[in-house]
C-alpha cells in the first residue's frame, strides 16, 4: 500500500487532493490544523462539495485551495475576497469561503477586506495570523506585535499591529470569532456556525510559524508555543472586540460578535423583483 | 438566445459609452464590475440601470484592482463578464490582467482611453495605452484588443471582444478613447436573431478524465465553470494541464507560457480584422486605428483629388498586430503613414513589420483630433510632393 | 477559567468510542502535538524513523485510547486517522 492509498483511508481524504500529499507546510506549523478543521467543518455539514469553493490568495495558507478537493481558486496576492465576490455574486448558488494569512487579506488586501465587509457579501473568511510573512521568509506584517523581530525589523518592530477582530466587526462583519489553533473543536464548530450563517463572517485563528517567527522571537519549538497557547488562551464570547487583547501574557479568544444583518445578494433580490414587477407592468 | 429586453433592436442617437455598454448585454454580458473614472463612468452608469433589467449583476468595487478580480472570478462562475476603465484604472488592473492570461479566464476590459501619464488629461481623448494593453502586465503573454473608432463600433465590437473572449480564453480589450466614449452618432441595433454569439466551450469527458488546461487542436482548452461538478483547481502559479503548481519543472513553465503566446498567434488569421480603402494602386498607404482613421479616410480621398495614390488600412484588430497584412502591404507602398494619437506607440510595430519601406508617425497629443489637412499634409511629404 | 479544561471536554478515561487508532507514519513531521495534548496521555514517541527522519507517535497500549479524536484533528500532517470498529458502541 503506498502512503496516498493509505491516506485515502483518513475519513477527511475525501475532501482532499490526496495525491498532493503531505502537504507543503513546515514542521508544527497551524495551517495544517486550520485546513483540518475546516474541511471537518465540511464534513460535519455535509455540504454539497460540487456547489462549494475556496478562495486563497498568496501566503503560505494560500496554498490551502490547491489542497481541498472542490471548485478552488489560487488567485493573485491580497485579491482572493474581491474574486470571491465576483463568484459569489455571479452564482450565488455557490457557497464561497475565503483561506488566507494576514498579510494577504490585511495587508495588501485590506481594502478589499474592509469593503467585502461592508457589502456584507455572503463569503466566509478564515484568516491565518501568524504575525508575519512566512512564505518570504518572515518579514513584519500588519499583525507583528510590538518589539518583535523580523527581517525587516532587525531592530524590533515600532509598528502598532492591527486588532482583526476589532477591524471585522467595525468593518460590518456580522459573526467574528478568534481561535487558536488548540482550539480545534471549537474552531471546527465556528468554521460550522460561520457556514450556516448568511453575510460576512470572520475568523481569525492564531497560527504558530515556529520555523520562521517563533525561531526569530525564541519562542521555543511548536510545542512551546501551542503550550503557550494553552497557558495564556482565555476565551470571553461575546466581549467587545475593541478589548479581545493579543499579548504575550494573554491571547483572548472566543465568538465576539453574531448579528444579523440583510446581505448584499437579499437586498439586490428585494430590488430585482421590483425592477421586475415595475417592467412587466410596462 | 437574448431576449427584446437585452438587444433594443433599433435605430438610436447614443453616446459611445452607451452603446458599449449595449452592446456588452446584446453579447449575454450578465456581470459587471466598475469603479468610476472619466470617461467611462457612463459605462458603468448605463450598466447599473440595465444589468438588473435583463438578470445580469452589477456591482460598484472599492476600487479597479478588486473590480478585474471579481469579472474574473464571475467568468469561473459561468458569467460573461466585463469592466471598463480609463488609463489609471487600467493600470490598476495590470496585476489581474495577468492574471486572467494565466488562468485563461474569459472577460472584456474596456479602455476608454484618456490623455496620460498619471492622472493626465481625464477628459481628453488619447491612444497613449496601446503598448500598454499588450504588455501591461508582467511576463510574456498575448491577448486581444480592438479599436472603435465610432459610436457604432462602440456597440458593434464591444459584441465582437466578447466572442473572441470565450473563443480564445482571455482577456480581451476595447481600446476605445475619451473622443468616441463620448460622442454621439446614431448607432442602428439589430435584431437578436442578427447578432453572432459564441459561447465558451465546454469539456466533453466527464469530471474524472477532464484536465483543465489540457489544450485541444486550436491550443484552448474547454473550460469547465465552478459548481458544475469539474473540481477545476485555478492557479496564477505555473501550472501543469490538470491545473496544480509545478513552479521548479523548466519544462512546465516552458509548454505553458509559450502556449498563451502561441494561441494568439496561430490564430491570428481568424481574429484579425482590417479595413481597406483605395489601397489598390496606392502609392502612400496610412495605416490609423479608432478615431484618427475617420481623418485619414478624409486625407486619403483629399489626396486622390490632388492626385496622390493614397490609400487607408484600417486596424480594427490592433493586438494581435496584423503583421502579415502590413508586411504584404509594405512590398507594394513607397511610404506608410501612421497618425496616432500618442507620442508614437504602433508605428513601432509598423516600422518592424515594413523592414525597408519608409515609415511616418504623425503624432497628436494633448485632446486635439488629427485633421484630414494635417494627414494629408503628412500623405504629401511622404509621397515626396 | 483555564483553557486547557476547555481545550477538550473529556477528562476522564471513559471510553467514547472503539476505535482503531492509525498513524500514516511518513506523513508525520514529528511536531508531537497529538502526545503533549492527548486527554488520557495514550501516545508516545515510537522508536521508528520515518522518511523524514522523525519518530512517530504510536499507541503506550492496545486500550490506551478512548476515541475522543482529538489527535486527528489537531494533526497538522493528516497523519492520524480514527477508524470506528465494526458493530461496536458508537459516541456516547
Amino acid at each position: 500500500m503506498t502512503v496516498i492509498q493509505e491516506f485515502e483511508k483518513h475519513p477527511l481524504a475525501k475532501y482532499l487532493r490526496a495525491e498532493r500529499f503531505p502537504h507543503i507546510w513546515c514542521e508544527g506549523c497551524g495551517d495544517g490544523i486550520i485546513l483540518h478543521c475546516f474541511v471537518k467543518a465540511l464534513d460535519d455539514l455535509a455540504v454539497d462539495i460540487d456547489k462549494f469553493v475556496v478562495v486563497s490568495g498568496i501566503g503560505c495558507i494560500g496554498r490551502a485551495a490547491g489542497y481541498v478537493k472542490c471548485d478552488s481558486f489560487h488567485t493573485t496576492h491580497g485579491r482572493p475576497i474581491a474574486l470571491a465576490t465576483g463568484i459569489k455574486l455571479a452564482n450565488p448558488k455557490l457557497t464561497v469561503a475565503v483561506l488566507s494569512g494576514d498579510g494577504d487579506l490585511f495587508a495588501i488586501g485590506g481594502n478589499h477586506f474592509i469593503h467585502a465587509a461592508r457589502r456584507n457579501v455572503d463569503l466566509t473568511v478564515i484568516c491565518s495570523n501568524n504575525f508575519n510573512y512566512g512564505m518570504t521568509g518572515g518579514q513584519s506584517g500588519p499583525t507583528t506585535p510590538l518589539d518583535s523581530y523580523t527581517t525587516t525589523t532587525p531592530y524590533g518592530n515600532i509598528e502598532h499591529p492591527f486588532n482583526l477582530v476589532h477591524l471585522a466587526a467595525a468593518a460590518g462583519s456580522v459573526y467574528v470569532a478568534r481561535w487558536t489553533v488548540l482550539h480545534v473543536r471549537r474552531l471546527a464548530e465556528s468554521i460550522k456556525k460561520a457556514l450556516r450563517k448568511k453575510g460576512f463572517k470572520f475568523i481569525e485563528v492564531i497560527s504558530p510559524c515556529p520555523e520562521i517567527y517563533g525561531r526569530r522571537n525564541k519562542l521555543g519549538k511548536a510545542i512551546d508555543i501551542m503550550k503557550l497557547y494553552r497557558q495564556i488562551s482565555e476565551i470571553r464570547h461575546g466581549y467587545d472586540p475593541a478589548k479581545a487583547e493579543i499579548t504575550r501574557e494573554k491571547i483572548v479568544v472566543g465568538e465576539f460578535i453574531d448579528i444579523e444583518k440583510p446581505t448584499y445578494g437579499e437586498l439586490l433580490q428585494k430590488q430585482f423583483i421590483k425592477i421586475q414587477q415595475k417592467l412587466s407592468e410596462g | 438566445m437574448v431576449s427584446q429586453r437585452e438587444v433594443l433592436t433599433g435605430k438610436h442617437l447614443m453616446q459611445g459609452d452607451v452603446a458599449c455598454a449595449e452592446g456588452a448585454i446584446a453579447a449575454g454580458c450578465k456581470f459587471f464590475a466598475g469603479y468610476p473614472i472619466t470617461p467611462a463612468t457612463e459605462i458603468a452608469e448605463r450598466m447599473a440601470r440595465r444589468m438588473i433589467e435583463v438578470n445580469g449583476m452589477f456591482v460598484q468595487m472599492e476600487d479597479e484592482l478588486a473590480s478585474m478580480a471579481a469579472i474574473i472570478g464571475a467568468s469561473w462562475a459561468g458569467a460573461k463578464a466585463m469592466t471598463a476603465t480609463s488609463g489609471p484604472g487600467f493600470s490598476l488592473m495590470q496585476e489581474n490582467i495577468g492574471l486572467a492570461v494565466m488562468t485563461e479566464t474569459p472577460c472584456v476590459v474596456v479602455n476608454v482611453m484618456r490623455g496620460a501619464p498619471s492622472t493626465g488629461q481625464p477628459t481628453e481623448g488619447a491612444q497613449q495605452d496601446v503598448m500598454q494593453s499588450k504588455w501591461g502586465s508582467h511576463g510574456d503573454y498575448s491577448i486581444i484588443a480592438l479599436a472603435p473608432a465610432s459610436v457604432q463600433e462602440m456597440f458593434d465590437l464591444t459584441i465582437e471582444c466578447f466572442n473572441l473572449a470565450e473563443t480564445y480564453r482571455a482577456p480581451t480589450f476595447l481600446l476605445a478613447d475619451g473622443f468616441t466614449g463620448h460622442l454621439w452618432e446614431r448607432v442602428v441595433i439589430p435584431s437578436p436573431e442578427e447578432i453572432k454569439i459564441v459561447e465558451r466551450k465546454k469539456p466533453v469527458v466527464s469530471p474524472d478524465k477532464y484536465m483543465p488546461f489540457k489544450p485541444d487542436e486550436d491550443l484552448v482548452p474547454p473550460m469547465a465553470c465552478f459548481g458544475e461538478g469539474y473540481c477545476v483547481h485555478v492557479t496564477g502559479l505555473t501550472h501543469d494541464e490538470l491545473g496544480y503548481p509545478k513552479t521548479t519543472d523548466p519544462k512546465v513553465q516552458h509548454k505553458l507560457v509559450n502556449r498563451l503566446c502561441e494561441k494568439m498567434r496561430k490564430n491570428a488569421n481568424r481574429i484579425v480584422r482590417t479595413y481597406e480603402s483605395m489601397l489598390e494602386d496606392a502609392e502612400v498607404a496610412v495605416i490609423a486605428y479608432g478615431i484618427p482613421s475617420r481623418a485619414s479616410l478624409n486625407a486619403v480621398k483629399k489626396a486622390r483629388e490632388s492626385g496622390i495614390k493614397a490609400g487607408l488600412l484600417r486596424l480594427v484588430t490592433v493586438w494581435p498586430f496584423p503583421e502579415k497584412q502590413i508586411e504584404e502591404l509594405a512590398t507594394r507602398v513607397n511610404a506608410i503613414v501612421v497618425p496616432e494619437m500618442n507620442c508614437g506607440q504602433i508605428v513601432r510595430e509598423v516600422e518592424r513589420v515594413a523592414k525597408e519601406t519608409p515609415v511616418h508617425l504623425l503624432s497628436k497629443i494633448g485632446g486635439e483630433l488629427h485633421s484630414p489637412s494635417e494627414i494629408f499634409e503628412a500623405i504629401r511629404r511622404a509621397a515626396g510632393i | 477559567m483555564s483553557a486547557s479544561r476547555l481545550l477538550t471536554p473529556v477528562v476522564k478515561r471513559k471510553k467514547l468510542a472503539d476505535v482503531e487508532w492509525n498513524v500514516i507514519e511518513d506523513f508525520c513531521k514529528g511536531c508531537s502535538f497529538c502526545i503533549e495534548f492527548c486527554p488520557v496521555d495514550a501516545l508516545e514517541e515510537s522508536d521508528r524513523l520515518n522518511a523524514k527522519g522523525v519518530h512517530p507517535p504510536k499507541l503506550k497500549s492496545e486500550d490506551a485510547c478512548i476515541g475522543c479524536g482529538l489527535c486527528e484533528t489537531l494533526c497538522p500532517d493528516f497523519a492520524i486517522y480514527l477508524e470506528k470498529k465494526e458493530g461496536k458502541g458508537d459516541k456516547e
